[in-house]
């Protein structure tokens, strides 16, 4: 059986009794466990689809679709680099580079100790504040390669805490 | 998981007319700042309305949809039926996707509260009781902030069974998305509401007889229901005379984003001289360069010249003539050392990238136009291409089952046809101009 | 319901308001062409072949998606809209791999119907093709991922049409694709429904993989030999070393009853016709050993024999029992000359169902049976007993596609819990073991009942809505299965009949009906007819026709075991096994079995006759709901005989006047397609034997058709439209309506059959692909590796 955090779960509770039709919880469930247990594995679709009344297949149709929900483990800081067009404009190729070099790794792939893994990301909505970078979900703005080392710096300093 | 947040820098030009920033720097997420502020009033003013008069209101002030399509917005209004055996709802579209397009994220952060005082007002005037605020999941924290106004408006008894004192129910629920540009899209929102695959919908029948739940729904831009308030309560002639004509009525959240001296999101009236935005508001090209091209609202529109650019006005009739649209207010310039190929194929890129691959045409025609595209701008272009790349976008606009398709073509168009000599450069294997060692650019 | 008048390429049509513009393009003879548009399916818009002009709309518009409104101006042949279609074409044919050469689908595929006829054959794709993993997601669907075109048909025909919604969409954009239920495989009811309507060769069926080509193929239209349906099944025929060979089954020729639908037996499980265990030499027991001998000398042996026993102790120590798998006409013959050549009333068949008790409640009486068509109309349907998910898998479709698409109204009563359920619009759960007949005898009345139908989940107000409801229909259909017997279906039908209801009875087997309709019981001659009312057909079979009712299968191993029985004459059935007898009963009979496999009934058998199936011969069958169809001969095997042609060779060798027997040489047109004809160029061994004999093929003695004049003469209840048979449709019988049955037979003697969508008696045990199904099914899963994103 699938164990949530009691927090957790008074939200699921939450979710599936709140809309006209129950599926509408589906999305917010996924996202929310994900967030907590890492990735959607099966046993979380599994549980998921028996509180929404869906098939595990219908679940995993609607996972596929959406680009932040994953089936697989990232790294715990997964780092969002857009290069759009505003983004790229103001040198977002350079941050992005920068930060597979400083890494290690490329696109969709997880750094060896599990604590990074680096995405090249469509607009984030950040335009004005270009180039923007998303690491889960905090919005770093005006990002320079610079900047970016600050920045992986700081989230290297919480994965030791 | 410590998050860490910082507030989104704003900026200001003498020019800007504000009425749905006024609050921005003023604390207005605290509800009792917000009715310091006039928060609120209009909400009551629309209780003591008939809904009729409301959505008169809104259909004078001229507002259209400033998520892009630019549909009148009282218009919108006036189809929802009025007696209606199923429930009717309200949706709130923020999912807010549009590359270079990222105003409706400061209404959230800095002014959530007119966002709700909106729907409320919406929800009086077509006789809804449950308003939803959708918005995308990347603004995780944005959803937070609302979540906490939407409970303070609660606690006040703002929304709820008898608000404001009133008769009336109204509810609001919070969603987030998960990472999907084609969910901006009206039908497709509602499908991933319900929760499903976000995939748009067979129209008819149209969302304002058949939408959520199978109820009449109205769905609105976040910008276009933060713009509802003022106008209940200053009138909608009043908000319509900002702009050129009151089909051109009030002011637009306009985003300066790429080669500009002072990018940011300034409050600009309809028809405000595209010149004066790109030079006086946003501060001209920086390093000394030209203006080669504008992207004028987003990435689906079609890009102008610098000539067109200068020429411009920021409504929609100048579009209009054109056969053009003025689209989202995500204002991109771009400078005379870039390649307008590599744009085309960035901005391809994310239609290739988005396209939820419902028909045929959008679904295989951006993933060949992608390919060509990094096949061209890696100089493994041949002369065909060109007229092919035309062939396939003019094949894929006005035949998809969405808009998608038609805002991958438009783009594309514009620039194969407007900037041919640049994609004549990169043949016979010549090496990009502007980026001799242009590397491939690849998403998964 | 007012019709609307619209024009379309300037001729004008007119059709009922509502009607999808395709579709009234479609009855104007002008065809659109479409992917992912499936009548009967939910509507998409999503392939964009459909795209048509209309008038005062600014973008070209979807034929599948708009109805059409009084006015409508469409062009549907103009330059705009054919660039339109080949830019759909060309775009399509991007991505798609150019597996022609090695693709199944290849010479019957809609994407190459459709480059041919929009001239999209210039490849302008220079890039790198989208590739996908390839996946068998089961042992009979392979799943060519690359060559998806994503018209959604599959997953709309497995989850709207067959409610079993094995199938999805996965993924986003270009590499969106089909995904099954279990991540790499399947888990469904293997129906091939799918393979069926994937318009190119992305989803196609294992068992045909990679055989041939479909020209190399002759396809020939006949009724399938599995369940009491009687589906339309296409077999594919390619000559071979045996004669000529199956290949596949498949429903290309939608016009049978069945019209889109075909379950997996009547798909796949062809094979058993293919099988090495067929037997292809007659056998006679020499030395306790069942040894080949040749076709000569079997038959005199059973003949010399047969006459032997009758003279010497008389017909009635001769026992007959015949199969639920052969011909009407075999059926008829079969009891013919039991009863006038054998001179006894000692005719047995497997039976499934209580036909006679269902002829004697509806005798007499008009209108009161329902056809199989009708179930898919009907505004209202009351089911019990059986399960025809999986015994009337068409039926099951019928009543699903009635209520997705008609709204009809679904009552069902059942001991269990069956999938159809989810389309009832309400359900009584009856306790197990004779539940049924108790609802029957509750909603006929009788309320003493209410107390042991009582439940769990069927409260005494449920049972009470339930009665009320299904009383206050109409226009019922009411479905019983072979729960229901003897009295109850009289007290069923009295009750029913009352309210104008008509009735269906399920049976097994695909001839079951057939069997019954013709006679194949002790105490009754065909259509019912009681033996003390024999005189239509003594006049026929000769005055020396026995008037004392015979033995039933139970009764003729008895009298075989207490040595009174000389002889068994089994044609196509296997009482030992279906009746669990002891074999050593038979041990002082003379038995002769006619069968295509060695049965147990075949090893206890003195004479061994291989028997052609069902594939293999012409001739009529009549389904469970009483419609009567053509079968033709598809398949041949040398070394096999067809039934009748074994039968009417014993009468000859038993001296019998076999003119009598068969009134050949009347018919205009002879044998019914018998024999290949020229069509497959080899000697056919029914000409050799006829040339042989100085007899043209219209008079041969082996003609079923013949004795479908006199069933059609002397069966009550059999005098159908020729016309419409022979033109290759479905005619309703009424035999039970005319039977002047006095009093049925014994109920106990009845033995369902119990098959699932997987089993099918002794055609399902040599059937390779079914088994290969049903171990597919049983292994344990394997460690699955979760899929990358």
């Amino acid at each position: 059986m699938m164990q949530y955090s009691p927090a957790l779960e008074q939200r699921f509770q939450k979710l599936v009794a709140q809309y006209p039709w129950k599926r509408s919880a589906l999305i917010p469930l996924l996202l929310y466990a994900q967030d907590e247990v890492g990735h959607l594995s099966d046993e979380v679709i599994s549980d998921i689809a028996r509180r929404v009344e869906l098939t595990e297949l219908e679940v995993r149709n609607v996972i596929s679709y959406y680009s932040l929900l994953r089936t697989k483990p990232a790294g715990k800081y997964v780092v969002q680099v857009c290069t759009n067009i505003s983004c790229m404009l103001r040198g977002a190729e350079e941050v992005f580079a920068h930060c597979r070099q400083r890494l290690g790794v490329d696109h969709k792939e997880v750094t060896r100790n599990g604590n990074f893994s680096l995405e090249e990301v469509e607009c984030i909505g950040a335009c004005s504040w270009a180039p923007a970078v998303q690491v889960n979900y905090d919005f770093h703005l005006d990002v320079t390669p610079e900047k970016m080392d600050t920045i992986l710096d700081t989230y290297e300093k919480q994965t030791q805490q | 998981m410590k998050t860490i947040y910082t507030p989104t820098p704003l900026v200001t030009h003498a020019d800007e007319v504000r009425i749905i920033s006024k609050r921005f720097r003023q604390g207005a997420q605290d509800i009792d700042r917000y009715m310091e502020l006039d928060g609120y009033k209009a909400a009551r003013k629309a209780l003591e309305m008939r809904p009729d008069d409301i959505i008169n209101e809104v259909k004078a002030s001229g507002l259209r949809g400033r998520g892009g399509a630019g549909f009148a917005t009282g218009m919108k209004w006036s189809f929802i039926p009025k007696q209606s055996e199923a429930p009717k709802y309200i949706l709130i579209n923020g999912d807010e996707s549009e590359p270079a397009t990222c105003k409706d994220r400061l209404l959230v952060e800095y002014d959530p509260h007119s966002i709700i005082e909106g729907v409320v007002i919406a929800g009086l005037a077509v006789g809804a009781k449950l308003g939803f605020i959708y918005l995308r999941g990347e603004y995780r924290y944005l959803l937070e902030i609302m979540e906490k106004a939407v409970a303070d408006a609660y606690a006040k008894g703002f929304l709820g069974k008898k608000i404001f004192g009133s008769q009336h129910e109204f509810n609001i629920l919070t969603q987030t998305g998960a990472g999907a540009y084609e969910v901006g899209e009206e039908s497709a929102l509602m499908e991933s509401l319900e929760g499903k695959r976000g995939l748009p919908r067979l129209k008819p029948p149209f969302p304002a007889i058949k939408g959520l739940y199978g109820g009449p729904t109205v769905i609105n831009n976040v910008e276009t229901i933060a713009s509802v308030p003022p106008i209940i309560l200053n009138g909608g002639k009043w908000y319509a005379s900002f702009g050129p004509n009151d089909k051109n009525g009030g002011t637009r959240l306009t985003c300066l984003t790429g080669h500009f001296n002072k990018p940011g999101v300034y409050e600009l009236p309809l028809g405000y001289p595209a010149k004066k935005m790109i030079y006086d508001v946003g501060g001209g090209i920086p390093n000394g360069r030209q203006l080669k091209a504008l992207v004028p609202g987003g990435s689906s529109t079609f890009l102008l010249t610098q000539e067109e650019a200068e020429s411009a006005t920021m409504d929609y009739d100048w579009f209009a003539k054109r056969g053009e649209f003025l689209g989202s207010g995500g204002v991109v310039a771009i400078d005379d050392q870039t390649c307008m190929v590599k744009v085309a194929l960035r901005i391809m890129r994310f239609y290739q990238h988005e396209s939820c691959g419902w028909c045929i045409p959008c679904r295989e025609g951006t993933d060949w136009l992608k390919k060509t595209l990094t096949r061209f701008h890696d100089g493994g272009g041949v002369s065909k291409d060109i007229d092919q790349m035309l062939y396939l976008a003019n094949n894929m606009a006005g035949r998809t089952f969405c808009a998608l398709g038609d805002a991958a073509a438009f783009p594309t168009i514009s620039i194969v046809k407007k900037w041919r000599q640049e994609f004549e450069n990169h043949l016979d294997g010549r090496p990009c101009p502007f980026e001799p060692a242009s590397r491939e650019m690849a998403l998964a | 319901m007012a019709d609307v008048t619209i024009t379309v390429d300037g001729k004008k049509v007119t059709a009922p308001a509502g009607t999808l513009l395709i579709e009234a393009c479609k009855s104007a003879g002008i065809e659109v062409p479409a992917f992912c548009y499936y009548p009967g399916l939910s509507v998409q818009g999503a392939c964009r072949m459909c795209l048509v002009r209309i008038e005062k709309m600014p973008k070209l518009q979807t034929a599948c998606t708009v109805p059409i409104a009084e006015g409508m101006v469409v062009t549907t042949d103009t330059p705009e809209v054919h660039q339109a279609r080949k830019a759909t074409v060309e775009i399509l044919l991007g991505n798609h791999p150019l597996d022609c050469p090695v693709c199944d689908a290849g010479g019957e595929c809609e994407l190459q119907d459709m480059t041919f006829a929009y001239g999209a054959a210039e490849s302008k794709y220079m890039e790198a093709k989208q590739h996908k993993e390839e996946q068998q997601w089961s042992p009979v669907v392979f799943f060519d991922r690359p060559r998806c075109i994503l018209c959604y048909r599959c997953v709309r025909v497995c989850g709207e049409g067959m409610d079993v919604w094995a199938l999805g969409v996965q993924n986003r954009g270009v590499t969106s694709l089909i995904a099954p239920n279990q991540q790499d495989h399947l888990e469904c009811e293997e129906c091939g429904m799918c393979i069926d309507i994937c318009p190119v060769g992305a989803l196609t069926s294992g068992a045909y993989r990679y055989k041939t080509r479909p020209w190399e193929m002759n396809h020939v239209g006949t009724i399938c030999t599995h369940c009491g349906d009687g589906c339309k099944t296409t077999l594919g025929v390619r000559r071979s070393k045996g004669g000529m060979e199956i290949v596949r089954g498949d429903n290309r020729d939608k016009s049978g009853i069945n019209g889109d639908f075909l379950c997996i037996k009547g798909r796949y499980a062809f094979d058993f016709a293919n099988s090495d265990d067929r037997i292809t030499q007659p056998l006679v027991r020499r030395d306790g050993k069942l040894t080949p001998v040749s076709w000569e000398q079997a038959i005199d042996h059973v003949a010399n024999r047969f006459k032997q026993i009758r003279d010497s102790q008389g017909g009635a120590a001769i026992g007959v029992i015949g199969s639920n798998r052969t011909t009407n006409e075999e059926n008829y013959l079969l009891q013919k000359f039991a009863r006038s050549v054998l001179g006894t009333n000692n005719i047995d068949h497997h039976r499934t169902a209580d036909y006679p008790a269902f002829a004697k409640a509806v005798a007499g009486k008009q209108n009161i049976t329902a056809t199989l068509r009708e179930t898919m109309t009907a505004p209202a349907v009351l089911l019990i007993g059986s399960d025809p998910t999986e015994q009337h898998p068409l039926l099951a479709w019928n009543l699903r596609t009635n209520h997705r698409l008609h709204n009809g109204r679904i009552y069902i009563v059942n001991s269990g819990d069956i999938k159809l359920r989810r389309q009832a619009r309400a359900y009584a759960q009856v306790p197990v073991d004779g539940g049924e007949s108790l609802m029957v005898h509750y909603l006929a009345g009788d309320d003493s009942a209410t107390s042991q139908l009582q439940s769990g989940s069927l409260s005494r107000d449920v049972l009470s809505d339930f009665r009320e409801s299904v009383r206050g229909e109409k226009e019922l259909i009411i479905i019983f299965g072979s729960e229901i017997r003897g009295d109850d279906i009289l007290a069923l039908v009295k009750w029913g009949s009352g309210q104008s209801a008509k009735f269906i009875c399920l049976g097994d087997y695909s001839n079951s009906r057939g069997a019954a309709d013709m006679g194949l019981y002790p105490d009754l001659l065909p259509g019912f007819t009681a033996l003390s009312n024999h005189s239509a057909f003594a006049q026929e079979y000769g005055s020396s026709m026995p008037r004392q009712s015979g033995l039933g299968i139970e009764g003729m191993f008895g009298a075989a075991k207490s040595g009174k029985l000389g002889a068994l004459y089994v044609v196509g059935a296997n009482p030992v096994a279906c009746y669990k007898i002891d074999p050593f009963a038979l041990k002082n009979a003379f038995v002769v079995v006619q069968d295509m496999f060695m049965t147990e009934t075949a090893t206890t058998a003195e004479v061994v006759l291989p028997a052609a199936n069902a594939y293999e011969k012409a001739g009529s069958y009549t389904n469970t709901f009483g419609d009567l169809q053509l079968l033709r001969k598809a398949g041949d095997l040398a070394g096999v005989r067809s039934d009748f042609e074994l039968i009417v060779r014993i009468a000859d060798r038993m001296g019998a006047d076999v003119h009598k027997l068969v009134p050949f040489g009347k018919g205009l047109r002879a044998d019914m397609g018998q024999s290949r004809g020229a069509q497959s160029g080899e000697a056919d061994q029914h000409l050799v034997w006829l040339a042989a004999r100085n007899l043209e093929p219209k008079l041969s003695p082996f003609d079923p058709e013949a004795l479908l004049d006199e069933i059609q003469r002397l069966v009550p209840g059999y005098n159908f439209s020729r016309l419409n048979l022979f033109a290759g449709a479905d005619v309703h019988t009424h035999a039970p309506e005319f039977s002047t049955i006095l009093q049925p037979s014994s109920p106990e003697s009845i033995l369902p059959a119990d098959d699932t969508l997987f089993t099918s008696g002794t055609l399902g045990r040599y059937s390779k692909t079914l088994n290969s199904i049903i171990e597919n099914r049983r292994a344990t899963p394997v460690e699955i590796e979760i899929p990358a994103d």
